[in-house]
């Protein structure tokens, strides 16, 4: 491997070490917020997507890359973020959405199940994180943060969120 | 290219504003929940315009001094998305109208030839498909539901269908980049903006509002009195402690 390739490996499982604030279960490389990283002429290019316009937690991550960069001793470094190709839940890694279920919270179904635009049309059924039941309700389509929907499993009755397809 | 910019940013800051209202006053827990999502979604949406805004004015201005220092006549939002929450008729019918124009609007805006309001568009059009579902389904439960809650609806889209007309009509700023294909030609969606409202208050049973005179002057500065009560609430911190941080 070129050295060049080597930073970004050593980058990257740097960057897979922070947790995102509202979900610390999941890394942000996890989430796939961080989109590329790239090495130019010494200078490494981060480059970082929100989930959502108004998420919070984008301000806090954008500090945590800048602390954790410093505390690696790596001072050469361009944070950018950019908001197209608007993320998707598409981009969330395997490992993570079986982070998520582990956890309690409904990971987000493939892209063309879902986002049906027809007014109460059921969006496709979701399994219990906790019972693996499909016989399950939404409670609201909004739920307690901004990438999430409360639903409540009819079988066993658990009250679980559901991490919506973006 | 400022003025455009900066009246995208305040209809989605003043809506957002609006919505915010209701949190901690939600009829019930959920519902708190949804409006205060989507009002976090449209300051979301108000953040990256004024961001976009700074770097064109390139004065000194930022995302906050647009959101805080100015007055109502240098507002450049629609009359709609100021209007007061009333009850939750109202609220509702008020983000039905909106959502239903900024799912048409970010669509058509999505394919600007400016790149960076493309990209804003294709973010926040993903969270208006979420708005307009949970509006206009609102709007057909209540509309279609007991005698009450169809006589307040009907008042709600009485009251607010005179603000729908401004929505489609371009200010100065906006014909010229509309020539430049930067902006939206707001005649290209027009048609389809009163199908999709008329067919979600037909299927809410309620009766079509007839030709309505359209109240107008938002998009210049011109705005309701209620703008003016919303602007010395939001800005009061910012205007009695100059510069205060948390």
């Amino acid at each position: 491997m070129t050295k060049i390739e080597t930073d970004i490996t050593l980058i990257k499982n740097i960057l897979g070490k922070i947790a995102d604030p509202e979900l610390p279960i999941l890394s942000i490389v996890d989430l796939g917020i961080v989109r590329d990283i790239t090495v130019n002429n010494g200078i490494v290019e981060i480059n970082i997507t929100p989930t959502y316009s108004g998420c919070p937690a984008i301000d806090v991550i954008d500090l945590e890359i800048r602390a954790t960069l410093e505390a690696n001793h790596i001072k050469n470094y361009r944070l950018i973020r950019s908001l197209s190709p608007a993320w998707t839940t598409e981009w969330m890694t395997e490992s993570g959405k079986q982070l998520l279920k582990d956890h309690g919270i409904a990971p987000p179904l493939p892209l063309q199940a879902v986002c049906e635009t027809e007014y109460f049309q059921r969006d496709e059924a979701i399994a219990c994180p906790l019972c693996g039941s499909y016989n399950t309700r939404m409670i609201s389509r909004f739920g307690s943060t901004a990438c999430k929907a409360q639903y409540q499993c009819n079988e066993c009755l658990e009250p679980f969120d559901y991490f919506k397809c973006h | 290219m400022l003025a455009y910019v900066l009246h995208l940013a305040d209809n989605a800051l003043v809506a957002g504003h609006r919505n915010s209202e209701w949190t901690g006053h939600g009829p019930i827990l959920e519902q708190d929940i949804a409006l205060s999502n989507i009002a976090l979604d449209l300051v979301g949406q108000a953040r990256n315009l004024y961001q976009y805004a700074a770097t064109i004015a390139n004065d000194g201005s930022t995302e906050d001094s647009f959101a805080y220092l100015r007055d109502a006549r240098e507002y450049k939002n629609c009359l709609l998305v100021e209007q007061p929450n009333g009850d939750w008729a109202q609220t509702i019918t008020r983000q039905y109208f909106f959502s239903a124009f900024q799912q048409l609007y970010y669509a058509a805006l999505k394919g600007s030839a400016d790149k960076t309001l493309a990209s804003i568009a294709d973010k926040s059009l993903k969270e208006v498909h979420y708005h307009n579902k949970w509006s206009a389904e609102w709007i057909i439960r209540l509309g279609d539901g007991t005698e009450e809650s169809h006589r307040r609806m009907n008042l709600a889209v009485n009251k607010l269908y005179q603000y729908t007309g401004e929505l489609f009509e371009a200010a100065h700023y906006e014909s010229e980049l509309v020539k430049e294909n930067i902006a939206v030609d707001l005649r290209t969606i027009k048609e389809d903006y009163y199908e999709n409202i008329n067919k979600v208050i037909s299927t809410a049973s309620l009766p079509l509002p007839g030709n309505t005179f359209m109240q107008t002057g938002g998009k210049t500065g011109l705005h309701t009195e209620h703008l003016g009560y919303l602007l010395a609430e939001m800005q009061f911190l910012q205007r009695a402690y100059p510069n205060a941080n948390w």
